[in-house]
């Protein structure tokens, strides 16, 4: 094999270890269902330290720290919500990448129902007036005295131009 | 009527102003403390200094108190160190070190060399303690109230600026503007 050859060869080589080194933890599960919640919850939750990477993913000590947590909860046999409330209590809302629907989180789904649910009567209200006001200025049309004011102003501003 | 309507841009962009300008001090990676306000959690460790003592929760209490989350392979934490031996020294501030995941000898000839600002340290050498108090990076320091319970929460390097800002208004009775930092 010529130098090259093999330099390129073992370049893509200490790739292939790198990438596959990086995240694994060696955990043992009783039972397929408890590694398939692991799995799901490692990745709903938050990496504290990382902020937009999910604790599957972190490097981070924490991350590590955290799964190894979330394994033991798991094993314990407690349900995804209480290995989810454990965390919260400990690190926040901030933590769950899935957030309650409860508190601030109500206004931020139902906020824009809301304003849509009212806007949509406002504006059907709003254009029906204006639409009856225009016919009616136009059916209605002037009567004598409003022609001859409207002529004395015309006039008048035709004066003021000259 | 419609004057009025021209204004709203304006009214709109000077609020929106004002919102951006408050968030300009907030450092986003910085979180609130889930336990704020909450009794320390419990819990039983050795002392890092004696380890035949188990020391509790209850030693958390009857002042306020800096609880400083510390080790030795933390670089932020030697940062800090210094000015922790000046809080302790010349105001006599009440420390108390969890040394955290950290080995017994490594910490305790740290403290030798550098000076040990705590009245004594919890010895958390698996992190529980930390996870219960929801550590997510040292250094960390917690403002624990006479009761026991936690007020406040520092991420990152305590210095003059972050005593005075931050920790001191828990202190009453030292005086935060006595001595100047040396």
């Amino acid at each position: 094999m010529n130098p090259l050859r093999s330099f390129f060869l073992s370049l893509a080589l200490s790739m292939i270890v790198g990438t596959s080194l990086a995240t694994v933890d060696v955990y043992e599960f009783s039972d397929e269902d408890k590694y398939e919640r692991y799995k799901v919850l490692t990745e709903e939750l938050r990496c504290p330290k990382c902020q937009n990477q999910n604790i599957a993913d972190s490097d981070a000590q924490i991350a590590k720290d955290l799964r190894q947590e979330v394994h033991r909860l798991v094993e314990a046999g407690q349900s995804d919500d209480q290995v989810v409330s454990f965390m919260v209590e400990r690190y926040g809302d901030f933590v769950r990448y899935r957030p309650a629907m409860e508190g601030a989180m109500l206004g931020l789904w139902w906020g824009p129902v809301v304003i849509v649910l009212t806007g949509i009567p406002l504006l059907v209200f709003w254009v029906r007036r204006r639409r009856q006001a225009d016919a009616g200025s136009i059916e209605r049309g002037l009567d004598d005295q409003e022609k001859q004011r409207l002529k004395r102003l015309l006039d008048k501003d035709e004066g003021d131009r000259q | 009527m419609n004057r009025v309507l021209l204004f709203v841009p304006v009214i709109f962009f000077a609020i929106l102003g004002f919102v951006f300008y408050t968030m300009m001090e907030h450092d986003p990676s910085e979180l609130q403390s889930a336990r704020l306000n909450q009794p320390f959690p419990a819990f039983q460790l050795t002392d890092l200094e004696k380890p035949e003592l188990t020391r509790d929760q209850s030693a958390l209490q009857g002042e306020p108190m800096l609880v400083n989350v510390w080790a030795t392979w933390c670089p932020a934490c030697r940062a800090e160190h210094a000015y922790l031996v000046h809080l302790a020294e010349q105001k006599n501030v009440a420390i108390i070190g969890l040394n955290y995941k950290d080995q017994r000898q490594a910490a305790n000839e740290w403290l030798v060399k550098l000076g040990d600002p705590y009245r004594f340290s919890i010895f958390d050498q698996e992190g529980r303690l930390g996870l219960d108090l929801g550590v997510y990076g040292a250094p960390e320091t917690y403002v624990v109230d006479a009761d026991g319970i936690i007020r406040y929460r520092h991420v990152g390097v305590v210095n003059e600026k972050v005593w005075q800002e931050k920790l001191s208004p828990w202190f009453p009775a030292i005086s935060g503007s006595g001595v100047p930092a040396s």
